[in-house]
């Protein structure tokens, strides 16, 4: 159990020192380097209380491909964010509400687990299921409408951000790779008895 | 304290000490997979090869590995240091994180978790961040145009690679390495191997991976002739040859995977008395060569693509078919109640 306890402390110290250093770090690329090293730590919490298949759910969605677009931004745009903190003091109050939101909220629900423990257990996990099991078993039955209602939002939020970015843009030699495999030889290469001296008009 | 030493102390001293096994192996391994390479692409093109360093050029890569490690590393002025020194670092660290899991013979594994194929899925979808991190900190266009390039192109891929191994882990049942290869264990030997039902999607992993691992033809980010050398322009030395370190075990991690999920891992080609009678861990190792041995073929005479037909094939080619493949198996599966309960 000590064992356990030194890596619950090593990981959970990590995480929230990483998360400090990605509000205050200078350069915005180092914030979301270490925004990722936050992530990964929360993974390895994860592993610790058993959960395996969230921890690696976890670094595949927002490691390996949503803090890769973050990067990709960051590093893409030139924001001066020098300037962007002169206005500190101005954003403070919005800043604040969003927090003691974030802290009501959080205070709720660990407050309702802690009220009443029976309340939000849904699934009845066996200990020799694995937990990929479990999740599937809740996911795909009990909570089968919000998994669908959840794909559709996202499938929707896809579709608009393709149709957004698409622009059809006229007199843009494209390769037609069908066109090029379909082509023989009677069509590409016509054979013609040239006269001497006359040459082809 | 007794208790101490045989829960903790013990396990941990022999993990360390597999590790350091297993550390050892690969780290040679890699020396003659590079080697092999070198002198299968030299001998599709009628030459020689690496031959002087040693009988036949074998000690080729060890003086390559001096030669890296004595020369002197340069960090340029305008380069972000901190960033610049680790992206090397994660890219081998990455690489060969993923050999906890793998399984060379029947237990023969470090770590034999759950969720075998997602870590490994997991750390190889982290090794973009060593491509980025070495491109924006170079703080030099010609590394970050190729490093955008670089981690579109492995972005892509992984994509059609989940839905791969979706379709083997449908026929198998779970996550874990060791039990996907023993889901294989057929009387037919080699023909109840998933490569003869799942032919397609073995097509479609071998060319995934090799975009992933950014071999040719997919070699974009070097492109040495458009590229100079993609995203390491600026590095030399030690911390370069880590970056060829962490993609040539890169590859032999995706020639394991193929291995595991395709070809039966340690398995026998027939169940019968003479194959039983070698270990596993050499047919493991026989078919990871195979499997790396056309990697080194398709090097030797793919031309490489063009960046619109790389996206292409990742993304409207692979991803519908190994899409439609997801639901086909699936289907396919429930209907004749193969599926594994």
């Amino acid at each position: 159990m000590i064992v356990n306890a030194i890596f619950f402390y090593l990981f959970a110290g990590i995480c929230v020192a990483s998360a400090v250093m990605v509000i205050s770090a200078r350069n915005p690329v180092h914030s979301v380097l270490f925004l990722i090293l936050a992530f990964v730590n929360a993974a390895g919490l994860f592993v610790l209380l058993g959960a395996e298949f969230l921890a690696m759910i976890l670094i595949i969605v927002y490691v390996g491909a949503v803090a890769v677009l973050f990067l990709f931004v960051v590093m893409m745009l030139d924001v001066d964010f020098t300037e962007l903190r002169q206005g500190f003091l101005n954003y403070l109050p919005i800043g604040a509400l969003v927090g003691a939101v974030l802290l009501v909220e959080l205070l709720l629900v660990v407050g309702g687990w802690a009220i009443a423990p029976g309340v939000g257990h849904a699934g009845s996990a066996s200990a020799s299921m694995t937990n990929t099991q479990a999740i599937g078993l809740v996911l795909y039955t009990r909570y089968v409408y919000f998994f669908e209602a959840a794909g559709v939002i996202l499938l929707v939020a896809m579709i608009g951000a393709i149709v957004m970015t698409l622009q059809h843009k006229p007199n843009v030699r494209r390769q037609n790779i069908a066109e090029q495999v379909a082509r023989r030889t009677t069509s590409a290469i016509e054979l013609v008895k040239v006269k001497p001296g006359q040459g082809l008009s | 304290m007794e208790a101490a030493w045989s829960d903790y102390i013990l396990p941990f001293l022999i993990m360390v000490g597999e590790s350091l096994l297993l550390l050892i192996i690969l780290l040679i391994a890699v020396a003659y997979v590079l080697y092999a390479d070198r002198k299968i692409w030299a001998a599709v093109q009628i030459r020689r090869g690496p031959n002087v360093v040693g009988p036949w050029g074998l000690f080729q890569s060890f003086a390559d590995l001096i030669k890296f490690v004595l020369k002197e590393p340069v960090i340029p002025a305008g380069a972000n240091k901190g960033v610049f020194l680790l992206a090397p670092l994660v890219t081998c660290t990455l690489a060969l994180a993923a050999w906890a899991v793998i399984p060379v013979s029947a237990g023969w594994v470090i770590a034999n978790i759950n969720v075998g194929i997602l870590y490994i899925f997991a750390i190889s979808s982290l090794g973009v961040y060593g491509v980025i991190m070495a491109g924006w900190a170079s703080n030099s266009k010609y590394p970050f145009l190729a490093a955008l390039r670089s981690a579109a192109q492995m972005v892509s891929y992984e994509v059609s690679i989940g839905f791969v191994i979706i379709t083997v882990l449908l026929c198998v049942g779970s996550l874990n390495l060791t039990a996907i290869v023993e889901a294989q264990n057929h009387p037919w030997g080699l023909f109840g191997w998933y490569w003869l039902p799942l032919f397609p999607m073995l097509v479609i992993f071998f060319v995934s991976a090799l975009a992933e691992t950014n071999r040719p033809p997919f070699d974009l980010v070097e492109a040495e002739s458009e590229l100079v050398a993609g995203f390491m322009v600026e590095y030399g030395s030690t911390p370069y040859m880590m970056f060829m370190l962490g993609e040539y075990v890169a590859v032999c991690t995706m020639c394991a995977m193929c291995t595991i999920l395709f070809l039966g891992g340690w398995l026998p080609p027939f169940p019968i008395v003479p194959f039983t009678w070698i270990p596993g861990v050499i047919w493991f190792v026989l078919k990871a060569l195979f499997v790396f041995f056309m990697f080194a073929m398709v090097k030797a005479f793919v031309p490489r693509y063009r960046y619109d037909q790389l996206m292409r094939l990742g993304w409207k080619v692979f991803l519908p078919i190994s899409l439609a493949m997801v639901a086909i198996v699936a289907a396919v599966l429930q209907i004749t109640g193969l599926a594994p309960q």
